[in-house]
């Protein structure tokens, strides 16, 4: 038997640490999905800290939460932070099967344990008598030392074959700056420097196009990524509203007749003179 | 409480996390779902540990957690490659090794 | 010195793997190290022989235990040999003319780019010659045997480009193995029947056998033997092999393997003496053949087709004489010895008039030769009247003695044999007078060459092929007076093979008088016929008989009307049999699992979750039933 802190933290615990399983199960996004998980594996370190394994609790939050959770975040942000499951299952039955196998695989667990003839809980006071750390530093080096020293194998393995697996060789050599240049001026598509995005009047951010002077897009400011995923915020819109607005007030304040007003321009559409830069260039630079 | 509980948790995960990777598509996603069964059995491990007043099941977590490690780190890889070629996730794409 | 016994077989076999696996290295002198490995195991012989002279008659018989080959609970076959007098024969015979013809191939063969290879072939068909008479048992023997049988496919094919060579050598493989079966079978009824294949149990238990079954294993070996020495019905492949290089017609063809059937029936006298049924069928094909061969040899223009048919009688002779049992067997092994002499000399006279007259074979266009090979006339001659049996040449001794033994042999089968061979001797004196005639007398018919398109320019041959001719043509003269001079030869041989008189209804000089009658009507004849008047350059259409014996007296169309047809139609039925109904139901069953398998297959999706579902699935039903079987 446990105290009763012990059961407070614990309910507490894994209510939290089932909402962030099943979360992670249920949530779309991949992001999500690993916010989820990081909850519940900080859910487990205060098992385990509970539990009297003080090394491996901080080894969870430092380890798990800390690396591999952000590793994950790592390449979600690589393969696309929007990319979501698409509700529609391709495999005929295969979710109602895997409910019910997962269903009938938690019933036999549960009941396996339930019917388990659990001895007596010994406690670790004595074991964690010299410390935690000390004690399974003992044991990592004397019986299970050999184990260490694969696990220290399989560490570099794995660390050499990560590498080799995303490691791509180049066909042929990285251009220089120099004929990168001389293709951009025989090519004679955009000569100049890249407009910079979201430069005009109060807006700088790198989803928002720049305008050109008669007011249109210049869709070539925003980075094509963003360009990729349709997620520029056009603003020119409302530009051109707020200028009508100004244009037509300065002719009230000076009292105009509206025959002598300028004509508003109304809203246009972006340039397409200028084509989008293949997103192949950037992949041949890889 | 009886702490037997924290098994019965274990065994919820674990669950979880197997339907997990059978419902889910995204490579990423089932990739999580591995790493909560192995936790769930980490959390079983520990449990065992206090149960026996011995350290091993600990020192057994412990490799767990460095073999669960090298695994993301080989996985998320061969994601991350499969990705560029194929320019998706989803592991129902990856379905070459049929006639 | 009896360990001397398997390096007459070790030099010549050293030679051939020396030779066909040293590569072109050996090229430039490959011809000299076999013509060396031949004579050092003719030195060998000499050797052995003069030591077998050292020792009494009843000690000469010597074995050498080499090796067990296959050691095995009741079946055991050993390497060893047996060298007593028959063995101590053939071993001089085949490495002494073994040896000349070496030296003879090497000028013969000298603008072949090949040589090495003949070389290496020539070695070691005598190594296998030689284990099959030195054999002491019929396993050994039977090595020896398809070793000897292959050389000879080698070497008839020697000139592989030719289609009419690479035919022969087939033909004559697969003629031949219609009589090693025979030889298989019968050494496995020896030993179901002896136990053993050794010589002496089987020779000595012979007694104690059924009579049946001795006819069965003696018909068996006469299958074998006629098979290697080419008798009637197996005759048809020696004709052919004629394609072979002339030295090989002359060793393999002529003087030593397809006397191996001669051998075998002599080494296997026990069993055949207890077997007369299977005796009368061996003098049945030695007759037959005799006359078959002769009547062969009358109408053949090639000149070496003709010597073919020569052989084939003159051992028709011989299977004659061994089928006489005990009368025979010593004359028979005699002819053999100087036949080997006198028909080698023959075919590389042979060889030697076509190297002077660029390799054409038809003797219509040769002609009044004796003016510019006087080397190869002499000796040639020399043999030719051996051949004929004139009076004082070695053929004469051999031959008169088999004619008496075949009228020995009593009642009206001694004078039906008798008069065969009578007839015979006079045929072959006179296709052999036909061959000298047409060759070396007459006026020249020369035609252009088919290959060079110019006359040929007959010369004599090198040295290296005119002293082989001439110490054959010695053996020639002198072997058979040698032998005859007291029945010297009968009483060598007789410790090995018996010797009975037999009751003969002739004086011995009646029936000599009678031989040289028949053999000087015969010489007669074909003077008449050849000498008198010009040969026609293409020959006349001629009679019937003539022109069926141009065909080898229509062996061949017998062969493919009897044999051919019928087993290319069972082929035909059972490829047919095969292919609808043994191939129907495989390829049904094929198509069913095919079917079923491809209705499977559509569980195999590709999707790796759903394998993972299969496996949960899986990994459920066992934790259930691990859980039901502990609550049980």
């Amino acid at each position: 038997m446990t105290s009763t802190g012990e059961a407070v933290q614990f309910w507490v615990l894994a209510v939290v640490a089932v909402g962030g399983a099943l979360g992670m199960l249920l949530m779309r996004k991949a992001v999500h999905s690993a916010l989820c998980l990081a909850a519940t594996m900080l859910a487990l370190a205060v098992c385990y800290l509970a539990q009297g394994a003080v090394f491996l609790g901080v080894v969870q939050i430092v380890v798990y939460t800390g690396a591999i959770m952000m590793l994950f975040l790592f390449v979600v942000m690589l393969v696309g932070v929007t990319s979501a499951d698409s509700l529609k299952e391709q495999l005929k039955g295969q979710r109602i099967a895997a409910a019910l196998c997962g269903l009938g695989f938690g019933v036999l667990l549960i009941a396996g344990i339930a019917n388990a003839r659990l001895g007596h809980f010994t406690g670790l006071s004595e074991a964690n008598a010299e410390g935690n750390v000390q004690g399974l530093a003992r044991l990592l080096f004397t019986k299970y030392v050999w184990a260490f020293e694969v696990t220290g194998a399989l560490l570099i393995t794995a660390a050499i074959g990560a590498m080799v697996l995303t490691h791509r060789e180049h066909v042929k050599a990285p251009s220089t700056q120099r004929e990168l240049a001389a293709q951009r001026v025989r090519d004679n598509i955009q000569l100049p420097p890249l407009p910079a995005p979201g430069v005009y009047a109060r807006h700088n951010a790198v989803d928002i196009p720049a305008l050109l002077p008669d007011g249109t897009v210049a869709e070539d400011s925003v980075m094509g990524t963003l360009r990729e995923r349709g997620q520029i915020r056009d603003v020119s819109q409302e530009m051109l509203r707020r200028m009508a607005e100004l244009e037509s007030s300065t002719a009230d304040w000076l009292g105009r007749p509206p025959s002598a007003r300028p004509p508003v321009t109304g809203p246009r559409k972006a340039l397409e003179t200028v084509p989008t830069k293949e997103p192949k260039k950037a992949e041949d630079e890889t | 409480m009886n702490p037997v509980n924290y098994l019965y948790l274990a065994a919820l995960l674990f669950t979880i996390g197997a339907s997990g990777v059978l419902i889910r598509r995204n490579a990423i996603v089932l990739f999580m779902c591995v790493e909560l069964m192995l936790n769930a059995s980490n959390l079983a491990l520990v449990t065992f540990s206090r149960m026996h007043g011995n350290l091993d099941g600990q020192v057994i977590a412990f490799f767990t957690m460095v073999v669960a490690a090298a695994e993301v780190v080989v996985g998320l890889a061969i994601i991350v490659s499969i990705f560029r070629t194929r320019h998706s996730a989803s592991v129902d794409d990856s379905n070459l090794m049929k006639l | 010195m009896n360990s001397l016994i398997p390096l007459l077989v070790a030099a010549p076999l050293a030679g051939a793997a020396l030779l066909l696996l040293g590569g072109r290295y050996l090229d430039r002198l490959g011809h000299w190290l076999g013509t060396l490995a031949a004579a050092l195991s003719f030195v060998l012989g000499v050797l052995l022989f003069s030591d077998m002279l050292g020792r009494p008659t009843g000690q000469r018989a010597v074995h050498q235990h080499l090796f067990s080959w296959i050691p095995v609970n009741g079946f055991r076959a050993d390497v060893s040999f047996q060298l007593d007098q028959l063995s101590v024969t053939f071993v001089l015979l085949i490495t002494g003319v073994g040896t000349l013809i070496h030296l003879y191939s090497v000028g013969y063969m000298a603008h072949d780019e090949r040589r090495r290879r003949f070389f290496g072939y020539l070695n070691l068909f005598l190594a296998a010659m030689l284990l099959l008479v030195l054999a002491d048992n019929y396993l050994l023997l039977y090595v020896g045997w398809e070793g000897v049988g292959l050389a000879s496919y080698l070497l008839i094919g020697f000139w592989q480009h030719k289609p009419s060579a690479a035919t022969a050598a087939k033909k004559a493989f697969i003629v031949n193995r219609v009589g090693d079966m025979g030889l298989s079978i019968a050494i496995m009824l020896m030993f179901t029947e002896f136990g053993s294949f050794a010589f002496g149990p089987v020779l000595g238990g012979a007694r104690q056998a059924s009579e049946g079954k001795l006819t069965a294993i003696a018909l068996l070996l006469l299958l074998a033997a006629c098979g290697k020495s080419a008798q009637v019905p197996l005759q048809s492949w020696l004709g052919d092999a004629m394609e072979g290089p002339t030295p090989v017609s002359a060793l393999i063809h002529a003087a030593t393997m397809v006397t191996a059937g001669v051998y075998l029936i002599t080494r296997s006298g026990a069993i055949f003496n207890l077997a007369p049924d299977a005796q009368t069928a061996v003098v049945v094909v030695g007759t037959v053949t005799l006359l078959f061969g002769a009547i062969v040899g009358c109408a053949k223009d090639d000149i070496k087709k003709a010597l073919a048919g020569s052989t084939m009688s003159q051992i028709g002779y011989m299977v004659l004489a061994a089928g006489l049992g005990p009368i025979g067997y010593a004359f028979a092994i005699m002819h053999l010895v100087t036949h080997g002499f006198f028909k080698a000399g023959l075919f590389l006279g042979a060889g030697s008039v076509m190297h002077g007259m660029d390799d054409e074979v038809n003797m219509r266009h040769y002609g009044g030769l004796r003016k510019y090979m006087p080397i190869t006339f002499v000796t040639f001659g020399l043999g030719y009247l051996a051949i004929i049996g004139f009076p004082g040449l070695s053929g004469f001794f051999s031959k008169d003695k088999i004619i008496e033994a075949a009228f020995a042999k009593g009642g009206t089968e001694g004078w039906i044999l008798g008069l065969c061979a009578l007839v015979g001797a006079a045929v072959t004196a006179f296709y052999m007078t036909r061959v000298m005639l047409l060759t070396f007398f007459g006026e020249k018919r020369w035609q252009p060459s088919a290959r060079t398109g110019e006359e040929p320019h007959p010369h004599e041959s090198p040295a290296t092929m005119t002293l082989p001719m001439i110490l054959l043509a010695f053996g020639s003269v002198f072997a058979g007076g040698l032998f005859a001079l007291n029945s010297s030869f009968l009483h060598w041989l007789e410790p090995v093979t018996g010797h009975s008189e037999g009751d003969s209804p002739l004086q011995p000089l009646t029936v000599t008088l009678l031989t040289t009658v028949c053999m000087l009507a015969g010489v007669g004849l074909a003077y008449l016929m050849y000498g008198r008047s010009p040969v026609p350059v293409t020959a006349p259409v001629g009679s019937p008989l003539t022109r069926a014996a141009r065909r080898d007296l229509l062996q061949d169309d017998f062969n493919h009307a009897v044999l051919v047809r019928p087993g290319a139609g069972l082929t035909a039925s059972l490829v047919y049999l095969d292919s609808k109904a043994v191939d129907g139901l495989v390829n049904g069953l094929a198509a069913t699992i095919g079917g079923i398998s491809g209705r499977l297959r559509r569980i195999q999706t590709g999707f790796a979750r759903s394998y993972a579902l299969s496996m949960f699935g899986g990994a459920l039903l066992l934790a259930a039933t691990t859980l039901l079987m502990r609550s049980v």
